[in-house]
């Protein structure tokens, strides 16, 4: 579904990622495993051409879409819930929803869109006409999560959902990750907690100073020894 | 002294700062937006003012009639503007962009000086010199059309931001960028469409100024810097701020002018911005410093 070949971003001078390639079937949960700085954000916002690359090709579909402006990639069905929530925090709830919303692909189905967020997250319901800054860290993560299916994404790319929120709420979190992928949406997991991110995964990559140093299923990296010396502490 | 007069003079600086709020207001919202200050502001308005000048002389078009063609020109010219030029200087260094829309300035004033020399050009309304009267007072009834006028295209401008997709779609790139590119908002576009609705605001605000003032290029500096006042007093990206603050000035102007001299209205007007910047420095209406 989403082939990424040789893809190298830079900062300026600073290289963030180098030669990166990575395959994303459909239906899969993609688990990115790495430390801070790896440049897992980066590869997420080049993909979704909030960066361009230098180098390098990613195909969504057979298309070549490297260097596209972020608002035709989202049309393509790649949608992001972006590290940070980064909801807009003096929209009221709904209108954060309806930014969601705004693609050409995502006009027509916008009433059943939102009635299935609703549903997912009824606590979205009680605060529709609440500014969004005023929301909780879980209730921010469910909203930056159902803008994002506003959009009708294929693939949806998660970049650490559960940072900062509480241990209840990060359970939640992957549970809703494992749901949508359940429901057929392809996901790249982006998570600090290493050990559940690898569990849900059906496939993995290490990504170490802008490279990826290691791939596999998801048990196998788990298993890995240098896997659990770098990221699991064992 | 008595109180009537004074009244009198209030009155007529109310009227006048909805005018200045209005063009303040375009300058606000492409601030607010699209983070570019456009020092060219206040000659666009000169610019509105003479395409008013020769509506009214070449077609006999009232000023609140042309002020709807001719805003939806501006906005045009704001749109194709940022298309082509601004964008490309979003997000560089402020020295860049204010070369560019200073240049910008420069083009357009000396334009004007070429095709209609420095003289002012009076637009005569037939009732320019009828007045309402209400017990002790006279108020202009040119200038209360006209801040009529201004009020209504500012609650246009409000409804817009507040109750449209692409107005929210907006509000959106102004609270966070990043979430804008998240969700695929194309920015370019609605930055596009902010710097049209910001010329179209100088535009109304341009034409409706034709009764309180001739046409001239000399006028375009101290517009730009009465806008940007405005804008400081009223607090940098707030749409309210921006009328509040354009009422303020214009009612400080008017004692100003009345009670001093009329060559003393902008030492007052720079006064009550110093006054602000050190008492409340986000202005009066602004979020935080
Ligand atoms: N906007 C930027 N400008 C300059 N350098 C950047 C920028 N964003 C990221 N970097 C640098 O690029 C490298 C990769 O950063 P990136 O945010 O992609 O890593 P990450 O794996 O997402 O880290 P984290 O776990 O902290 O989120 C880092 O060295 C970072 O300092
Ligand atoms: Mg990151």
């Amino acid at each position: 579904m989403l082939r990424v070949e040789n893809l190298d971003v830079f900062y300026g001078d600073a290289q963030a990622l180098d030669g990166v390639s990575i395959e994303i079937e459909e239906g899969a949960i993609v688990a990115i495993v790495g430390a801070n700085g790896a440049g897992k954000t980066s590869l997420i916002r080049t993909i979704a051409g909030m960066h361009k690359p230098t180098r390098g090709h990613v195909y969504f579909r057979g298309l070549d879409i490297a260097g596209w402006p972020s608002h035709r990639v989202c049309d393509l069905g790649i949608g992001q819930v972006a590290e940070g929530r980064q909801v807009f925090p003096t929209l009221s709830v709904a209108e954060n929803l309806e930014m969601g919303a705004m693609l050409p692909r995502a006009r027509a189905e916008r009433a059943k869109n939102l009635e299935r967020i609703y549903a997912m997250f009824p606590v979205l319901i009680e605060r529709r006409q609440q500014a969004a800054g005023t929301l909780s860290g879980g209730e921010q993560q469910m909203l930056a999560i159902g803008r994002c299916l506003m959009g009708s994404p294929d693939l949806v790319m998660f970049d650490e959902p559960s940072l900062g929120l509480a241990p209840t709420i990060v359970q939640s979190v992957l549970q809703t990750v494992r749901d949508l992928n359940r429901e057929g949406l392809t996901c790249v997991l982006v998570e600090q907690n290493v050990a559940v991110s690898l569990k849900l995964a059906s496939h993995a990559y290490v990504l170490e100073n802008g490279r990826i140093t290691l791939a596999g299923s998801g048990e196998a990296l788990l298993g890995d020894d240098r896997v659990r010396q770098a990221y699991l502490g064992m | 002294m008595n109180l009537a007069i004074v009244l009198n003079v209030v009155i007529q600086g109310v009227l006048t700062g909805l005018m200045y709020g209005l063009m303040a207001l375009g300058l606000s919202v492409i601030f607010g937006v699209v983070r570019v200050v456009n020092f060219a502001h206040g000659e666009f308005a000169v610019v509105a003012m003479y395409a008013t000048y020769l509506l009214f002389v070449g077609l006999g078009l009232d000023p609140l009639i042309s002020l709807l063609p001719i805003a939806l020109a501006f906005f045009a010219i704001g749109y194709f503007l940022q298309i082509t030029l601004v964008n490309r200087f979003v997000g560089r260094s402020e020295h860049e962009q204010f070369i560019l829309l200073v240049g910008l300035a420069i083009i357009i004033v000396n334009g004007l000086l070429m095709i209609f020399g420095p003289d002012a050009r009076p637009t005569n309304l037939p009732y320019s010199l009828d007045s309402f009267e209400i017990g002790p007072l006279f108020i202009d009834t040119a200038r209360v059309y006209s801040a009529v006028a201004a009020l209504l295209v500012s609650a246009a401008l409000f409804a817009f931001f507040r109750y449209t997709t692409t107005g929210t779609a907006i509000r959106a790139c102004a609270d966070n960028l990043t979430g804008a590119g998240v969700v695929g908002l194309n920015v370019k576009r609605l930055y596009a469409v902010t710097f049209g609705i910001g010329l179209a605001c100088v535009g109304a605000a341009g034409s409706l100024m034709v009764t309180i003032a001739d046409a001239s290029p000399s006028l375009a500096q101290s517009f730009t810097l009465l806008a940007f006042t405005i804008v400081i007093i009223g607090g940098l990206g707030s749409m309210t701020g921006a009328l509040v603050g354009g009422v303020l000035i214009g009612v400080s102007e008017a004692m100003a002018s009345f009670f001093f001299a009329p060559s003393m209205k902008s030492m007052f007007s720079f006064a009550l911005l110093v006054a602000v910047l050190v008492l409340r420095p986000q202005g009066l209406m602004g979020r935080r410093a």
